[in-house]
């Protein structure tokens, strides 16, 4: 296995930017003291601390590039959530908060291997990094990216996914000149043709979707590597 | 480091002694987090195995596992993602059942737990000997879901749910600790909730 570096302690993130791009998504930038540098699928935890000492952290994809100054993640707000919410609402510019990361060792994409991405929703997050040092790098051509939501206004990132030329599936509404309608297993096919491992981000009924059609696009099992969210139903 | 401007946290009752630090309760909800694909698994051919450092290498094909004493644990469960699940009720067999065939030898220090799909774990014998951890099939009376390592899961409750490996396979018992799966990939090798062992480099 690569050597993949993870952060081993707690430091700070300071919010240099943050956007609300929709009422349901929150972006924010961080500057993030003594950085360990990530590799495009990994998260970071953020915790929150209130005045009492309780605490709460969630996890969240890195959506920017190793390269880039800033440490970016893009956060769904989820209703009843707790995290989200306060993300959304009260976050601002100056803010400080407890940052861990980066985490994770298997969800991270090996840039020598060429692969297909299928992201839902906020699934897509991860995909956006794999995206943005592909194409710094010269190494898109490697990257294949499927990006699936209800409506473009429910997908993330959904113009610089367009101009990456990823497949934007959208199940409610037409788009171009793609009627409204899951992933289907043509598109698949021709997307996952010599790829040799799939990346699949998403909630868990969308994973189970999209693990059928990468198998009957010739993806078998032990290739797909999977990051599921949300509650089972 | 200080508190979060404006962040005063969800409403707190008396359940929080139930609560290991930095957890939530998430009420009726399971969530689910796997790393591949659920598999599906044909009990009619279905075998675990227990190997490793046992004086009798086991195999328990699942008639012969259902034709166990039954054993159950009824309370709480806790995810490294910070989800705990109060009150759950799980049907299966005590690991302690299955060992007085297999008899792990004097020198077995550690196991790795092995799923079909080939994810690892790996737990120090005492936290799964003695009434500590189980084989299950049944969540709240009714089969175990396929999503959450149904139909045969192994439970180890006092420790973070990863080291709970689904759709088990096998067990081997040996003489060192052999990280698994998510302990390779920056989670921590034993994974106690009242401590925070959630990642490499946690006390």
């Amino acid at each position: 296995m690569t050597s993949v570096p993870v952060g081993r302690s707690w430091t700070t993130g300071i919010v240099r930017e943050i956007e609300r791009p929709t009422d349901q998504l929150v972006k924010i930038r961080f500057e993030v003291a003594d950085r360990t540098p990530h590799r495009p699928g990994q998260h970071y935890v953020v915790r929150l601390r209130a005045p009492d000492d309780y605490t709460a952290q969630r996890s969240y994809s890195i959506a920017s590039d190793p390269d880039d100054p800033l440490v970016e993640i893009m956060v769904e707000v989820l209703p009843r959530g707790e995290v989200s919410p306060f993300l959304h609402e009260i976050a601002e510019v100056g803010d400080e908060f407890e940052l861990r990361g980066p985490i994770g060792r298997w969800f991270v994409w090996n840039d020598d291997v060429p692969s297909i991405c299928i992201g839902g929703g906020s699934g897509v997050v991860p995909f956006v990094s794999m995206m943005r040092y592909a194409q710094r790098t010269g190494i898109d051509p490697r990257l294949r990216v499927i990006a699936s939501a209800q409506t473009r206004e429910r997908l993330p990132y959904v113009d610089e996914l367009e101009s990456y030329g990823a497949l934007v599936a959208l199940t409610r509404e037409n788009h171009h000149d793609r009627v409204a309608a899951h992933i289907y297993p043509d598109e698949v096919k021709a997307l996952a043709f010599g790829a040799q491992r799939a990346y699949v981000c998403g909630s868990v009924g969308f994973v189970s979707f999209a693990g059928r059609i990468l198998g009957d696009a010739g993806i078998s099992d032990e290739n797909v590597r999977v990051e599921q969210f949300g509650p089972s139903a | 480091m200080g508190v979060t401007r404006g962040f005063t946290g969800r409403e707190r009752k008396g359940a929080d002694e139930r609560l290991p630090p930095g957890q939530y309760d998430t009420g009726s909800s399971w969530p689910v987090l796997t790393a591949e694909l659920a598999p599906h698994i044909d009990l009619t051919t279905w075998e675990l195995a227990i190997g490793g450092l046992v004086e009798q290498p086991t195999n328990w094909t699942w008639d012969e596992l259902r034709a166990l004493p039954a054993s159950s644990y009824n309370g709480d469960i806790h995810c490294v993602t910070t989800w705990s699940k109060f009150d759950t009720h799980f049907g299966g067999v005590s690991l302690d059942t299955l060992l007085e065939v297999a008899r792990p030898k004097p020198e077995a220090t550690h196991i790795v737990a092995t799923a079909t799909t080939g994810y690892t774990t790996n737990l120090p014998i005492d936290d799964v000997l003695d009434g500590k951890s189980w084989i299950v099939w049944e969540f709240d009376g009714k089969p175990l879901a396929q999503e959450h390592g149904g139909p045969v899961r192994m439970l180890v409750p006092h420790l973070y749910f990863w080291k709970s490996t689904k759709w088990i396979t096998r067990i081997d018992f040996l003489d060192h600790d052999e990280p698994g799966f998510w302990e390779r990939n920056g989670y921590h090798d034993r994974g106690d909730p009242w401590l925070e062992q959630r990642y490499q480099g946690d006390a």
